[in-house]
């Protein structure tokens, strides 16, 4: 099996695949990017956590007009994943507004985006409904 | 306690095309058509601040003295996103309050018409081997991968998140917003689109990012304005005249968003807003149910309507039902937009901050002809630019 690497290093995949976020360890804000300090307390600690791989959509829009070279339309949304806000697009559905629910459940999948001149796959991320819906 | 500042002179130009004009020609238009309405001229001036955002680094006030007039006072090019033009008319204020000149200027140009997205409108090639790079990691550019960089789409889901919090939201309701301020522009001469356009013409355009229309998008466009501020113990000095028509700035002010959970998934646009009208209410010593008019940041339809909250012109979670009363059309309670708003007037980014405020003492000075909303004495201009940075005005007619 080719490499692989996760489209984002907050990504993380193997047999079990779930986002991370760094929590500031003096307030609890957690961020996805590399950080320099604290925008909520200015602490300079953190630890990295677990992000909840279900949630609940809580806005979306359909993007029809996009840069060249992405494929439109697609959904793009906030997923509060157990009181962690995720930006992330809603996948496996038809991007149409009858498909798509503010408040419907969700949870993280992974999917190969490509692969680069080595042979290195790259994985990327996104939200499907949960079949409860 | 600093004196009041008083706008003495103001001016924008005609919202649209300008293919003859560069953004210096549009910046000289609005300048000194502003220092005549004023009664003044460059060699009266103190200050200057002036915003360009497309072209941040060319120092467009420099670029301007050099058209009308190099007198040596310090100048200040001001860069905030969207709001730039306020930010830009806030230093001029700020100088004049601080003491250090009785009189500024501030300007605010851009030149867009015909430009497409202005975020997101291009995503750099994928590279040959995947490497992560910048503060994610990415190994690939994340624009439509994780989510959406387009203005469209962000501020379409501002208004659907409201949407999520208060219930009541629907294509067909942004819809209905627009339309008020496609309405609106019908009778305002400056403005990009001079249109009225039915439900059914805005809900079948073209979809940029659901809900958000083509129609339901701000008019990329060119144009200026300018506004010539003075001290309140100038003024006084002044012809009677000027004193008359002069509009007094009961309250300016600048924010940025306080952190809050998810505020950097997706912008915070309320938080900031809520913050400035609060505090710009406090300095004016109004509140909400003392405004004549109001012209708000309807970058986006469905940024209009959670806007209606944040500038506490309803209840918290009643934005809906203030629409739905016909509250914010120019013959409603508190008409919101009635030049027709970024969606339908236009908007040239680093203009907009002024443009709105030019608005509000139009109809304060009792010269806005056909559009004139009788009597007004209190408005409130608001902008907001993406980063975030909240600009907050309110203007009172002068007692005289």
């Amino acid at each position: 099996m080719a490499d692989q690497v996760p489209l984002v290093d907050y990504l993380v995949l193997g047999d079990d695949p779930h986002l991370e976020a760094r929590e500031c360890t003096a307030c609890g804000a957690r961020f996805f990017d590399r950080r320099n300090a604290c925008a909520s307390c200015s602490g300079q600690d953190f630890r990295t956590v677990r992000v909840a791989n279900q949630g609940e959509v809580r806005a979306f829009t359909i993007v029809s007009m996009a840069a060249p070279g992405i494929p439109v339309p697609f959904v793009a949304a906030v997923v509060d994943c157990d009181g962690t806000s995720v930006r992330g697009n809603v996948v496996g559905v038809d991007p149409t507004p009858e498909n798509v629910q503010l408040g419907m459940k969700v949870e993280l999948t992974t999917f190969p985006i490509g692969a680069d001149s080595a042979g290195t796959e790259a994985v990327g991320f996104g939200y499907t409904p949960l079949e409860a819906n | 306690m600093a004196e009041d500042v008083w706008i003495l002179g103001i001016h924008m130009t005609k919202f649209g095309k300008h293919p003859d004009k560069d953004t210096v020609d549009l910046a000289t238009e609005a300048a000194l058509a502003a220092l005549a309405d004023g009664g003044v001229t460059m060699r009266d001036i103190g200050v200057l601040a002036a915003g360009n955002l497309m072209a941040a680094g060319a120092g467009i006030g420099q670029q301007l003295q050099k058209q009308v007039g190099q007198t040596g006072i310090p100048v200040y090019n001001v860069a905030n996103a969207c709001a730039t033009g306020a930010t830009a008319l806030r230093t001029a204020i700020m100088a004049v309050k601080a003491g250090e000149t009785d009189m500024g200027l501030a300007v605010g140009v851009e030149k867009l018409a015909g430009a497409g997205l202005l975020a997101g409108s291009s995503r750099a090639k994928d590279s040959d081997t995947w490497e992560p790079r910048g503060r994610y990691g990415a190994v690939t550019p994340l624009d439509g991968r994780v989510g959406t960089e387009t203005m469209p789409g962000v501020f379409a889901q501002v208004g659907m998140e409201y949407g999520h919090r208060y219930g009541g939201t629907s294509f067909e309701l942004f819809a209905r917003i627009s339309e008020k301020n496609h309405a609106h522009s019908t009778l305002n001469p400056l403005a990009a689109y001079t249109k009225k356009m039915s439900l059914e013409q805005i809900m079948g355009d073209v979809m940029i990012a659901y809900p958000n229309t083509r129609p339901m998008c701000s008019a990329n466009c060119d144009g200026a304005a300018a506004a010539v501020v003075v001290s309140d113990s100038k003024l006084k000095t002044l012809s009677l005249e000027q004193q008359r028509r002069a509009v007094k700035v009961a309250a300016s002010v600048l924010t940025t968003d306080p952190w809050q959970e998810a505020c950097q998934i997706l912008p915070d646009v309320n938080t900031l807003t809520r913050n400035a009208a609060t505090q710009a209410y406090e300095q004016a010593g109004v509140g909400p149910e003392d405004l004549d008019l109001v012209e708000l940041h309807d970058c986006f339809a469905t940024a209009e309507l959670v806007h209606y909250d944040n500038l506490a012109l309803c209840e918290q979670g009643g934005a809906v039902d203030f629409f739905e009363s016909g509250a914010p059309w120019r013959d409603g309670r508190q008409p919101v937009n009635v030049s027709g708003g970024l969606q339908s007037k236009g908007h040239p980014i680093a203009a907009t901050g002024i443009a709105n405020i030019w608005e509000v003492c139009h109809h304060l000075r009792g010269e806005a002809g056909d559009r004139q909303i009788e009597g007004a004495r209190v408005g409130l201009a608001h902008v907001i630019g993406l980063g975030s940075a909240c600009g907050v005005h309110i203007l009172e007619k002068a007692a005289a």
